[in-house]
């Protein structure tokens, strides 16, 4: 198609025009933006000596949550839900943990590629067995927890094993700059280099069909099915990507789920992504993801009960979700 | 026929589907010419939608075949149907809500120099592609759809239902890009309830009854007469004449027990009045999504009305849940019993709800006082209640004899029905048909809308036309047979008042439904 086609006969947007638009898209993903730039101001006030140390220490545990909620997001957006993460991360990592344990860096990246295809092959079996059986997905993938955590207990049934050394040089540390944690950059450049060309292709874009109106999906002519399994095969990778950063952070595989699985959906559902499906992106929940991890290490600076954290992180999640849908009703009816 | 097979576009030959017991399709037949505009046309449950979902792929048929330019091409997806060159367009547009009209385009893989194209000769140019879908209004919507149907020149446009909820303005538009499609090599199948826009652009027609191909028609002057003829069949009068017969005179009017002024509501309903007066059976006739939805939804207190207003007994009443609705003593028979019941659960425990949570309020319900009620009202009502643990076990005549079964045993005075015998057994919908006239000459007031026009004979007293949103005349029903009743029903006694012209007020500012996957109860209260 030559570019004379996409001239619109109206004049073309000015770039503020484009912003405008841009920004009103956007505004959920902003919003968090902007709560978090004000929590970061609250932490350095209450907490004047909080920086580079502070700032590692939550982008590291931040780093399996992150791939955690960015496996969550896609399966969300495309109208499903697995609660299998947590448990392909185990047993992702102990399989990694195990294979790794003396060996040699090269033999290290075919471990992270094997595993990487390992975690695609599990999502692909959630995905057929939710769409073949027709068995609700949360029923599947519930089920489908315990077979990846008791797989995972035939590897190790202890925490063990040992990560290369390049996989924990590349999570731990700063990368230039004392502020800028490795695991932060990780996590982002990871996750941009698989979702953004994804969600320009045909398949995200009928991942959120999918998730938007199944009968329109299917009128479009999408493959409603395929779609799915495939929604869930990428759920898996980004779980393999978790279950190695759990590897490379710890330096152990642990046969263990740890809790990813229900926080990840917090974290989609406060980074603006619909239960329903079909709206949001993975922008809004790795933000989502930094705002709990820091409310969290608030929390214990300011000396409150642990506990009442995680009553807090409750609280804001209901709080937040009804603050968005009450702006959503006003803006839908002005 | 003169045509010979070979310079057909589209045959469809021996097509049948049966889903369980009930047969969609017995032996549908459809031949399409190069460069023709063919409407497709039925009754309700004549087996249209069941045809169009095999043309489109969506549903695979039990026998029979179909040939595209002399090949065979069974399509086992929309995707494949498109790719096979037939491409459809329904009233509710195929549009992703979540998603901007670009990526929609980028979805079914449109180019964008044709549709922007189609967009200008429909009248609707300047469109900004990087709207979401559910910021356009449905009207433009539907344009869009047709527009990237258009641009990727299909061999078959299949247009169902398209202009039912079109401004006319865009109608007209839309008529007259279909009517340009004609004499090329590209054939338009074309699906509407409005005989005037049949007849202004088509060349032929298919009428389908009852499952099978009856008749193809050459659309001329005066050919709708003839349409509506073969869509009726042979009219079967000793059944009129029994209904006519064992029909007491009707009584002095009595004072209205159910009235309805001006009530608007939804997409679909836009201004019906009526009085409903004791000891009376009044029908609805209505073509599909004519606004009888909304309109039962609202007296039944699911829904709450736009405009107009509802009066029980002479006084204004508003109802803003069901319950409501049941305390004034108004009750709903839903066509689909799976609304109604608790499919798990007892007879006796269905029949026994309503008036049960009216008693639990003091406390514990008197289980003798309720097994009489029930009882009784099982034996009126001749319920088989033999597989009576489980509700979903019985058969679906005496499911939805339970579903009325609860309402007599509480005293019915105003009920509400909605096609109340739609899938069940000849048998049982007479006895349904002789429950709601009995009803009735116990003082009852009783509004029926049926999707088969027989019924209005047998049980009404009266009966109100709606087309488009709007009451178009009122029949005595002892008097009408079925093809007056069809005949009203397409609105073709009247055409002074074209309903195109009403629906743009709806359309202008509404915006698509949010997607869930399952049809949720319209709600228009629940949005405000």
């Amino acid at each position: 198609m030559t570019a004379a086609v996409d001239t619109v006969p109206t004049r073309r947007q000015t770039w503020q025009e484009g912003f405008a638009a841009w920004a009103r898209r956007n505004t959920w993903t902003l919003g968090l933006l902007g709560f978090l730039v004000l929590l970061i101001i609250f932490t350095k006030l209450i907490n004047p000596s909080f920086g580079a140390g502070g700032i590692s220490n939550i982008a590291i545990r931040a780093l399996p949550l992150g791939f955690a909620t960015a496996a969550q997001a896609i399966v969300v957006i495309s109208g499903g839900i697995d609660l299998s993460v947590a448990s392909m991360m185990a047993f992702v990592g102990v399989v990694t943990a195990t294979l790794m344990e003396g060996q040699s860096p090269e033999f290290g990246l075919a471990v992270v590629i094997g595993v990487l295809l390992l975690g695609l092959l599990m999502g692909l079996v959630n995905g057929t067995l939710v769409v073949l059986t027709r068995v609700p997905d949360i029923v599947v993938t519930l089920a489908m927890s315990f077979v990846w955590w008791g797989a995972a207990l035939l590897v190790l049934r202890t925490p063990g094993g040992e990560s290369v050394r390049w996989l924990r040089d590349l999570a731990l540390g700063p990368i230039g700059i004392d502020l800028l944690p490795r695991a932060a950059v990780l996590l982002v450049v990871v996750v941009a280099v698989i979702w953004i060309p994804l969600q320009r292709s045909r398949l995200g874009l009928s991942f959120y069909a999918v998730g938007s109106n199944q009968l329109a999906a299917f009128r479009s002519g999408v493959s409603v099915g395929r779609t799915k399994v495939l929604a869930y095969a990428c759920t898996g990778l980004f779980a393999a990507l978790g279950g190695l950063s759990l590897v490379a952070t710890t330096t152990l595989g642990d046969p263990k789920p740890g809790p990813y699985t229900l926080p990840a959906v917090a974290a989609v559902v406060l980074g603006g992504v619909s239960l329903a499906g079909g709206r949001g992106g993975l922008a809004g929940p790795l933000i989502a993801v930094v705002i709990l991890g820091l409310i969290r290490s608030d929390m214990t600076f300011l000396n409150l009960n642990q506990n009442l954290a995680t009553v807090a992180e409750g609280v804001i999640l209901i709080a937040v979700v009804m603050l968005g849908s009450f702006i959503q009703l006003r803006r839908s009816r002005a | 026929m003169t045509v010979t097979t070979t310079d057909l576009l589209l045959e469809a030959t021996g097509i049948a589907k049966t889903y369980g017991a009930v047969v969609a399709l017995k032996d549908a037949s459809l031949a399409v010419r190069p460069g023709e505009v063919h409407a497709l046309m039925g009754a309700n449950g004549a087996g249209k939608s069941t045809l169009v979902k095999i043309l489109t792929g969506a549903v695979r048929p039990d026998r029979g075949t179909i040939e595209v330019r002399g090949k065979p091409r069974m399509a086992h997806s929309p995707a494949e149907a498109r790719r096979g060159g037939v491409v459809s367009v329904y009233q509710e547009p195929a549009l992703i809500p979540d998603l901007d009209i670009r990526a929609n385009l980028r979805l079914t893989e449109t180019p964008l120099a044709p549709f922007r194209h189609w967009m200008d000769e429909l009248g609707i140019s300047g469109l900004d592609l990087s709207r979401m879908a559910r910021e356009v209004p449905l009207a433009t919507l539907r344009i869009v759809d047709l527009a990237r149907a258009l641009a990727i020149e299909p061999d078959v446009l299949l247009l169902d239902e398209m202009t039912a909820a079109l401004p006319a303005n865009l109608t007209e538009r839309v008529l007259e890009v279909i009517g340009r499609q004609k004499g090329g090599e590209r054939s338009v199948i074309f699906i509407s309830h409005r005989m005037i826009e049949i007849g202004s652009v088509c060349d032929r027609a298919t009428v389908l009854r009852e499952g099978e191909t009856v008749g193809v028609v050459d659309v001329a002057a005066g050919s709708e007469e003839r349409i509506v003829e073969l869509m009726l069949g042979e009219i079967v009068e000793d059944i009129s004449a029994r209904a006519a017969a064992g029909r007491p005179a009707p009584q002095a009017p009595a004072a209205p027990r159910l009235q309805a002024r001006s009530l608007a509501a939804g997409h679909g309903l836009h201004d019906v009045s009526f009085d409903l007066h004791p000891g009376e059976v009044l029908g609805v006739v209505a073509l599909e999504g004519q606004g009888q939805d909304e309109l039962f939804e609202v007296l039944a207190g699911s829904a709450r009305p736009r405009h107009g207003e509802i009066r029980v007994d002479g006084s204004p009443v508003s109802f803003h849940h069901p319950a409501d609705a049941i305390r004034a003593g108004v009750v709903y028979v839903a066509a689909d019993r799976a609304e109604a019941l608790l499919m798990q659960r007892s007879v006796r425990e269905n029949i026994a709800l309503p008036f049960t949570t009216r008693l639990a309020q003091w406390g514990v319900i008197n289980l003798g006082n309720e097994r009489r009620t029930v009882d009784r009202a099982i034996e009126t009502l001749q319920i088989d209640a033999r597989a009576g643990r489980e509700v979903r076990r019985l058969s679906g005549g005496n499911q939805q004899k339970v579903t009325i079964a609860r309402w007599v045993a509480g005293g019915v005075r105003t009920m509400l029905c909605f096609d109340p015998t739609r899938g069940i057994d000849i048998r049982t919908k007479h006895q349904i048909y002789l429950l709601l006239r009995d009803l009735a000459e116990a003082g009852a007031a009783v509004l029926i809308y049926t999707s088969e026009l027989k019924e209005v004979q047998l049980v009404c007293d009266r009966a109100i036309v709606i087309f488009g949103g709007r009451v178009v005349g009122e029949i005595d029903a002892t008097g009408a047979d079925e093809a007056t009743l069809l005949r009203a029903a397409y609105n073709l006694t009247s055409d002074a008042q074209m309903p195109e012209e009403l629906a743009a007020e709806v359309v202008a500012g509404s915006a698509l439904a949010t997607g869930s996957d399952e049809p949720s109860p319209r709600s228009p209260g629940a949005q405000q």
